[in-house]
């Protein structure tokens, strides 16, 4: 690799780190879909599916071999470029985000005179403030999607969608000012270290103090993926199926895609910032086992383990509470979440200042 | 590599602000004001203003033009015909454009000094993190404006909602 210049290798790492994560992280979409009808059908006392092989894990494969085939179907109504372009910026914006989320602990690879963090593809000051202006940007998917469409199903699906993402981003942003003053960064990493200390007892979530703040923030992280119990968008008793009413085929799948994208990408977030990341909940309490190939991988189990927690109890909330009315869902967000948020990061810098002293 | 950033990105603002201009449908033209927007954040970011960039891409992109694109859905704006402007436009327009520019360059270009300068991508290589920085002075040296500020938007945000609840 020698006849490559720094950049050129740089450039190249940075490649095969983020196709990899992008495969990874689309088919834990594809099996958190399988994951979820799974559940949701114990929840409901029957199966599932289970006929596409073994115990139905073939059943992803089948349903994107399925959405491929089907016929496209673009109304005759419809704006068209802004129809085609929504589902499209509804999926990107879902798998940007993944690009700040550091995975494992810090572990350079050294080739060719650079070194890569091989278990993050960026490690960027304001991690934080990307992942939120990122879903920011994802609300323009949404709305797009319904207004094109020229349904009014559709369009009500997206009228709703918009004005609950960006109601509830206020809560979200605020909720997560608790743990950036704690950690007194804005960068992922930092935020991670800052919690790495005892185990479990460090965790933002515990030891930190947050759990007003980790409350807050997974309502409304609830809210900005728009799933149940504030599935308002696609309520199917109300609107068919919302913003995404008239797409069909591979344009269907896409936003079906951005939404679990939407669901690991709050998972992870969550696990970063209230659970600690990728560091063992039991601290320094058990000696290092294995070589430095394990001391590599366990960090790795630990955060796959919390992000599939959160999906699961994504899972069990909706298929245990029933969808709030409109005005329940405003109010909620504006007259309750909020005011608590403010509170605690008052609460949160007092205790700060008080322990500075 | 911050050239080509440069590059790439002021000629999609150039080319978004362009198409804002010439798209007769208001939603498109709102879409090209995102991508203005975005272009520009990612430029504020390859001069070291991480904060700025974030904030402009949260508030502007993500908040603001997200109520206008709303607003436009809501009042189902339809195109608009185009009519051949008027004469006052033309006659005093494009003088005055030309002339708020120049003056703007020669500002810039006589007070480059007072200004300062700063290399373009220089902090992307690794940024030093300027939002402590940043923050540090608005509540120290600058709390005075910065809370008149806060309390203008207050008033702001209250007007606007006595204007907007109908009399009983």
């Amino acid at each position: 690799m020698s006849h490559l210049t720094e950049f050129q290798t740089f450039l190249l790492l940075s490649i095969l780190k983020v196709v990899v994560v992008l495969v990874i992280t689309l088919t834990a979409v594809a099996y958190t879909v399988l994951l979820e009808r799974k559940v949701l059908g114990r929840i409901q006392n029957r199966w599932g599916p289970s006929r596409v092989g073994p115990f139905g894990l073939l059943q992803p494969l089948a349903d994107g071999i399925k959405l491929f085939l089907k016929e496209e179907l673009i109304p005759l109504a419809a704006e068209k470029p802004l129809f085609i372009i929504a589902p499209i910026i509804a999926l990107t914006c879902s798998l940007i985000s993944i690009a700040v989320v550091p995975f494992g602990q810090v572990h350079h690879v050294t080739a060719n005179g650079i070194s890569v963090d091989i278990f993050n593809i960026a490690d960027l000051d304001i991690g934080l403030l990307v992942i939120l202006g990122i879903t920011s940007i994802g609300v323009y998917g949404i709305a797009l999607s319904g207004w094109s469409s020229n349904n009014k199903f559709a369009l009500l699906g997206s009228l709703r969608a918009t004005s609950q993402m960006i109601s509830y981003e206020l809560a979200l942003g605020l909720s997560l000012v608790g743990v950036v003053l704690r950690a007194q960064s804005l960068s992922l990493r930092t935020i991670v270290n800052s919690q790495s200390a005892h185990g479990m007892l460090s965790w933002n979530v515990f030891g930190g103090l947050q759990f007003v703040g980790f409350f807050i923030y997974l309502m409304a992280a609830y809210a900005e993926t728009n799933r149940a119990p504030f599935d308002l968008p696609e309520a199917e008793s109300e609107l068919i199926a919302g913003y995404h009413t008239e797409y069909s085929s591979m344009k269907f799948a896409m936003f079906f895609m951005a939404e679990y994208a939407n669901m690991i990408t709050v998972a992870c977030v969550a696990t970063l910032l209230f659970f600690g990341g990728p560091s063992s909940p039991f601290g320094n309490l058990f000696p290092a086992i294995g070589g430095p190939f394990i001391a590599a991988i366990l960090p790795i189990f630990w955060f796959v383990v919390k992000v599939f927690a959160f999906l699961l109890l994504y899972i069990w909330v909706r298929g245990t509470l029933p969808r709030f009315r409109y005005d329940q869902l405003m109010s909620f967000g504006w007259k309750f979440l909020l005011p608590l948020a403010m509170a605690n990061i008052v609460f949160t810098s007092l205790v700060l200042a008080l322990h500075a002293k | 590599m911050q050239l080509a950033l440069f590059i790439i990105f002021g000629a999609l603002a150039v080319a978004g602000a362009l198409n804002f201009l010439f798209q007769r449908h208001p939603i498109n033209s709102a879409l090209s004001l995102v991508v203005v927007m975005m272009s520009l954040a990612v430029l504020y970011w390859s001069l070291g203003a991480e904060f700025l960039a974030a904030a402009q891409v949260i508030v502007y992109s993500g908040a603001i033009m997200v109520l206008f694109v709303f607003v436009v859905m809501l009042l189902n704006a339809g195109e608009e015909e185009r009519t051949k402007g008027s004469r006052a436009a033309y006659i005093a327009g494009i003088p005055g454009a030309v002339a708020i520019f120049c003056l703007l360059s020669f500002v810039f270009l006589t007070e480059r000094k007072a200004l300062g300068t700063v290399n373009l991508g220089g902090h992307l290589d690794h940024a030093v993190s300027n939002i402590s920085e940043l923050s540090s002075i608005l509540f120290t040296k600058l709390l005075l404006p910065f809370e008149v500020t806060s309390i203008l938007i207050l008033v702001a945000i209250l007007g606007a909602v006595v204007l907007a609840r109908k009399e009983q």
